[in-house]
């Protein structure tokens, strides 16, 4: 294998990823009842499209894209809609959304054809299926990923990289998918390539994933340009800037998009969601997602519906253990603790960790002893130490000068402070703080 | 799954998992590093180094007791400093001075900046320099190594107050004798203690070895000890070059508080910089001041106050050698 490559800083949490790595993707049924929030993406939510009352065949449209930064929501079960209103979103907060009795005797058999092939349609028709997908980047913001597909004109990009490195730990949706679809990946990123007018590929794996390795260089079609690159093990190896270093060598600038630098990243999970979608004809209605820890009784990979609530999901793997005490949508180092277990499922739940209660973070905090740790840590090289204490004390203005901006919110800092102050936590509250502040100047 | 089955459930920010370390497991595992140190001074001065030690120990405990936020003696910072300051003093040093001492580095050292990670000074060396203040003989009265275990060195149960009748047998230290006798030091007797000197300054091996431990559990910064031992040994090596009069390489860096200092007083985190080129500064910069003040200044022993004084430019340093941000060319400002 060749040399691996990575970025400066990082931590090491515990990977954990040994409970699910191994476990072939399964399908989990549907549940009685399915969620669909009309935001489950980056832009605009979708509009809804259906009234309560109506019946739709799986694959049928609950909500249109409103305009280009937006994309349709779809039902992934044959059933009726029974209500729309506010719901619980995994992201903490409430969201409009459509509540789908599902049919139980329905065959759940899609109508034909909703996306129509991929060979022979024109770049523009390309985004326009994919728009019509309702495809987003499944690892976690959700970007639509028609978007990416259509760069702005005047910008170069030369290199599509695929984001392999699922550093998170625990979560290990990615992983299987390079190990069991790889061709199907393959297929994605071709679809992308083409789309972009790009010769050249590089997926990037982190090296704890050898047998996602082979399976994927083993998979590169002689007519497609893809290297396979392993990466150091590290988190946040799988951050965009980190990856675009690791892959390129190349700092993206701050405050810019890989664009600028000549680069369109995009997630394992989300070219095999292209692929998917051009080969089955049908929409992004489910996905892959990891659900795993200590917390939890039976760990495992599933492709779920998307919209299937976190109860119905965590039942189907035997509920939780006595010593559970946390429940995650997402990975443990950024991912959001759930108070609430009707929440679905939505496109961009990479994965479901359920903590047990002695990995879980103590409440009580000592002021910071100045050890340099988070320094250490920060990927992109700002001062935690500094930017936390002005948090404390409400100095905003002071962080932003100091690249609060730049501050990916990837936890490494407050993972490695002994002090156990909630750095990434503070930083959130500031930019919230500093966006208000700008709000009302405006 | 129902209602009943779903267990009490947290909801935290992330990032949600423990980290492995915690600041008062850092404390802890200094003050345990000490626990060597302390053995080999109280095989070098009896019962008396653990005396002084004690006491130094209880002063400083108390008075985080009485001034620190509550709970704050569990973090085991207190601990370390009531520790650290008694192995700066000599063995005989009346004990109500040292309690003293210890009581003053808390309070004055780090209670009135606000309490842990506040503090500015090195809250040990601040007691020591009140000591050095207040009573300039008694502190520089140093008992021979040797005697009994229990034979008790100096005026330790001397009244407070009362002008200690210094009776007992004193040697003068490796760099008093130097500085004002012109007599050199066995370098075995430095390098494995059984000279005068402070009741921990004694043996630098062992107080070497305490620091690999910690350097290697991350909880010391190797930076700090490396640069200070080497500057000194630079400089003084270069000085012992053009002069054979001054003081040479090995005697310089094992005599008086330079190990004690350079592992154990330079490397507090609150008071060095936070950042690693800020290190490397206050290590050359306390290096630089060991020598100058050893060689040219009135006094033989330049550790306590080269740090005090790089602690004092602390704020400066970090402010100069802040990282550059990613993507940027720039250094953080402030
Ligand atoms: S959360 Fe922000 S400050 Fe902390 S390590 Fe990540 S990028 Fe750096
Ligand atoms: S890791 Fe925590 S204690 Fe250490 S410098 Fe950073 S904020 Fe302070």
């Amino acid at each position: 294998m060749a040399i691996s490559v990575g970025f400066r800083h990082g931590v090491h949490p515990p990977e954990e990823k040994e409970l699910t790595n191994q476990l072939p993707i399964r399908r989990m049924p549907f549940a009685d009842e399915l969620v669909f929030p009309l935001r489950q993406h980056a832009g605009k939510p979708a509009l809804l499209c259906v009234k309560v009352g109506d019946h739709v065949e799986r694959g049928d449209t609950l909500g249109e894209a409103d305009g280009f930064m937006s994309v349709p929501i779809h039902a992934s079960a044959a059933g009726t809609v029974v209500d729309f209103d506010w719901w619980p979103h995994p992201d903490g907060s409430m969201a409009m959304a459509v509540r789908l009795k599902v049919d139980r005797y329905a065959p759940q058999v899609a109508r034909p054809r909703l996306v129509p092939r991929w060979e022979g349609l024109t770049p523009a028709e390309v985004v326009q299926a994919v728009q019509r997908g309702g495809v987003v980047g499944l690892g976690g913001a959700a970007f639509p990923t028609h978007v990416k597909l259509a760069p702005p004109k005047d910008s170069a990009v030369h290199t599509l990289i695929i984001n392999g490195a699922e550093c998170e730990p625990y979560l290990t949706s990615d992983h299987r998918t390079m190990v069991e679809y790889a061709p199907r990946v393959l297929f994605g990123i071709r679809v992308m390539m083409r789309s972009l007018g790009v010769l050249k590929c590089v997926v990037g794996i982190e090296r704890n994933k050898p047998d996602a390795i082979e399976a994927m260089r083993a998979a590169v079609p002689a007519d497609l340009a893809v290297e396979i690159l392993p990466l150091t093990v590290k988190y946040p190896q799988g951050a965009e800037k980190m990856l675009i270093k690791a892959v390129t060598g190349v700092e993206v600038p701050s405050g810019k998009l890989p664009v600028t630098v000549g680069v369109v990243v995009q997630n394992v999970g989300s070219v095999a969601a292209i692929a998917e979608v051009f080969e089955t004809g049908l929409p992004l209605i489910e996905r892959i997602v990891t659900v795993s820890g200590h917390g939890l009784r039976r760990p495992a990979n599933l492709i779920v519906p998307v919209g299937t609530k976190l109860r119905d999901l965590l039942a189907f793997c035997d509920g939780l253990t006595a010593d559970a005490a946390e429940v995650i949508i997402g990975g443990p180092m950024m991912g959001q603790a759930q108070a609430n277990l009707d929440a679905p499922v939505i496109k961009g739940t990479t994965g479901v960790v359920v903590l047990a209660k002695n990995e879980t973070r103590e409440q009580r905090s000592w002021p910071c002893i100045h050890c340099g740790r988070c320094l250490e840590a920060c990927p992109v090289f700002l001062n935690p130490s500094m930017l936390g204490d002005l948090a404390t004390v409400g100095r905003y203005e002071e962080m932003s000068a100091n690249h609060l901006a730049d501050c990916m919110l990837c936890g490494s800092c407050a993972y490695v402070c002994p002090s156990n102050i909630p750095l990434a936590q503070l930083f959130q509250a500031s930019k919230t703080a500093l966006r208000r502040q700008l709000a009302t100047v405006q | 799954m129902n209602e009943s089955s779903a267990p009490h459930l947290v909801v935290t920010a992330s990032p949600h998992l423990r980290p492995g370390d915690s600041t008062p497991r850092i404390m802890w595992n200094v003050v345990g590093s000490l626990v060597p140190v302390i053995a080999a001074a109280a095989w070098f001065f009896g019962v008396s180094a653990l005396l002084v030690v004690a006491a130094a120990t209880l002063g400083a405990v108390l008075a985080e007791r009485a001034f620190g936020r509550g709970g704050s003696l569990a973090d085991g910072s207190a601990a370390i400093t009531g520790l650290l300051l008694g192995l700066t003093l000599p063995a005989g040093l009346p004990l109500w001075m040292v309690f003293l001492g210890g009581a003053f580095g808390i309070g004055f050292g780090k209670a009135v900046w606000g309490g842990l990670g506040q503090n500015v000074f090195n809250p040990a060396l601040v007691g020591r320099a009140f000591l050095q203040a207040a009573f300039p003989v008694a502190i520089t009265t140093w008992p021979t190594v040797g005697g009994g275990f229990f034979t008790l060195k100096g005026d330790l149960f001397a009244l407070p107050f009362m002008h200690p009748v210094t009776s007992a047998v004193t040697s003068a230290t490796p760099l008093g004798l130097l500085k004002f006798e012109g007599k050199g030091t066995e370098i075995a007797s430095l390098i494995f203690g059984g000279r005068g000197g402070s009741v921990g300054e004694t043996a630098a091996l062992v107080i070497l070895a305490a620091g690999a431990y910690l350097a290697l559990r991350d909880y010391l910064n190797w930076r700090l000890p490396v640069s200070i031992i080497a500057t000194v040994a630079l400089l003084s090596g270069v000085l012992h070059a053009i002069d054979p009069h001054k003081p040479d390489v090995p005697f310089m860096l094992f005599s008086g508080g330079l190990m004690l200092g350079a592992v154990y007083m330079a490397t507090d985190m609150v008071t060095s910089p936070v950042t690693n080129l800020g290190r490397w500064v206050f290590g050359i910069g306390v290096g630089i001041l060991v020598v100058v003040i050893r060689v040219w200044g009135g006094l033989p022993e330049g550790v306590m106050y080269a740090i005090l004084f790089m602690n004092a430019l602390v704020p400066f340093i970090n402010r100069a050698t802040q990282p550059r941000v990613f993507g940027t060319s720039l250094r953080t400002t402030t």
